[in-house]
């Protein structure tokens, strides 16, 4: 892996609009049965103006962000070797249906590890209004025997 | 503030979880993630592995459920991290089973910190699982 990744920022995702359904359909995929993920009237007797979806969620818009990293030219990581190694969402706010967001992914730690490398990439994810939502931070294991 | 009845160290919830191969391509779908190794067994074998592994993804959204549901109303997760120590590996038959088991770790004037024991064929495969929740209506 290219040690010149660390500090690159990637540039904005295109808008994510966060469907009623989509909701629905990745909080069953977790096995939620939350009303607050799948009742737009129990989401909106919380406060909520919509369905809200589970805090794992981000993954979907995040898939966008690591799939430039991974397509990166100069940057050396071959899928095929890659492991998950830490995942971690930070709230400003939970996302709700209706909600359009834009991703910016930027590498923020690149370590050498026992001839395994380890890249950490967050992705600040924001609102149509600009503000922050929620941040995903990724860190991979790319296995030194790619 | 909402004061919560338990104390540090209380179990809050605890679940048992039952994935099959069907949650797995289900989880694929909703997800994006179509890494083969989550639903062939060849690939998974070509690369090494005993079988076809759970998402890690999948592990961590559900092992927050049992939280999610604790919380209901009364606020929101506003961090959530884990680390991935171990697979699930779910058999083409029998499936997987994931204990939660969900323990208050802190309670502080921004909130609290529940730890989670995720496990899995009698083996962790979560490490590190902490969830803050904020005690906030929206």
């Amino acid at each position: 892996m290219n040690p010149d990744l660390l500090e690159r920022v990637f540039p904005p995702t295109a808008p994510y609009l966060v469907g009623r359904e989509k909701v629905r359909e990745f909080a069953r995929a977790v096995l939620s049965t939350n009303p607050l993920n799948h009742d737009v009237d129990a989401a909106r007797a919380a406060g909520y103006a919509d369905v809200v979806a589970p805090p794992t969620f981000p993954v979907v818009v995040q898939e966008s962000t690591l799939a430039q990293l991974l397509a990166e030219p100069d940057g050396g990581i071959d899928f095929s070797h890659v492991v998950h190694g830490e995942q971690r969402f930070s709230y400003t706010r939970p996302i709700v249906a209706g909600d359009e967001l834009t991703a910016t992914l930027s590498v923020t730690s690149v370590k050498s590890l026992g001839g395994n490398s380890m890249v950490t990439a967050e992705s600040a994810i924001v609102d149509s209004s600009g503000a922050h939502v929620v941040t995903a931070v990724s860190t991979l294991v790319v296995r030194g025997d790619a | 503030m909402t004061a919560l009845s338990e104390s540090v160290g209380d179990v809050v919830a605890e679940r048992e979880y039952h994935l099959s191969r069907d949650t797995l391509v289900r989880y694929a779908g909703a997800s994006g993630d179509f890494n083969p190794i989550h639903y062939r067994d060849d690939v998974a074998l070509s690369v090494g592995l005993e079988g076809v592994l759970a998402h890690g993804m999948l592990t961590m959204g559900v092992a927050v459920q049992p939280v999610v549901d604790w919380l209901g109303t009364r606020g929101t997760v506003v961090d959530y991290s884990v680390r991935f120590t171990r697979p699930v590996l779910v058999d083409p038959v029998d499936g997987a089973t994931v204990t939660v088991v969900a323990k208050l770790a802190v309670v502080d004037e921004e909130g609290a910190r529940i730890d989670l024991t995720v496990s899995a064929a009698g083996a962790t495969v979560l490490g590190k699982a902490q969830v803050r929740v904020a005690l906030t209506a929206p």
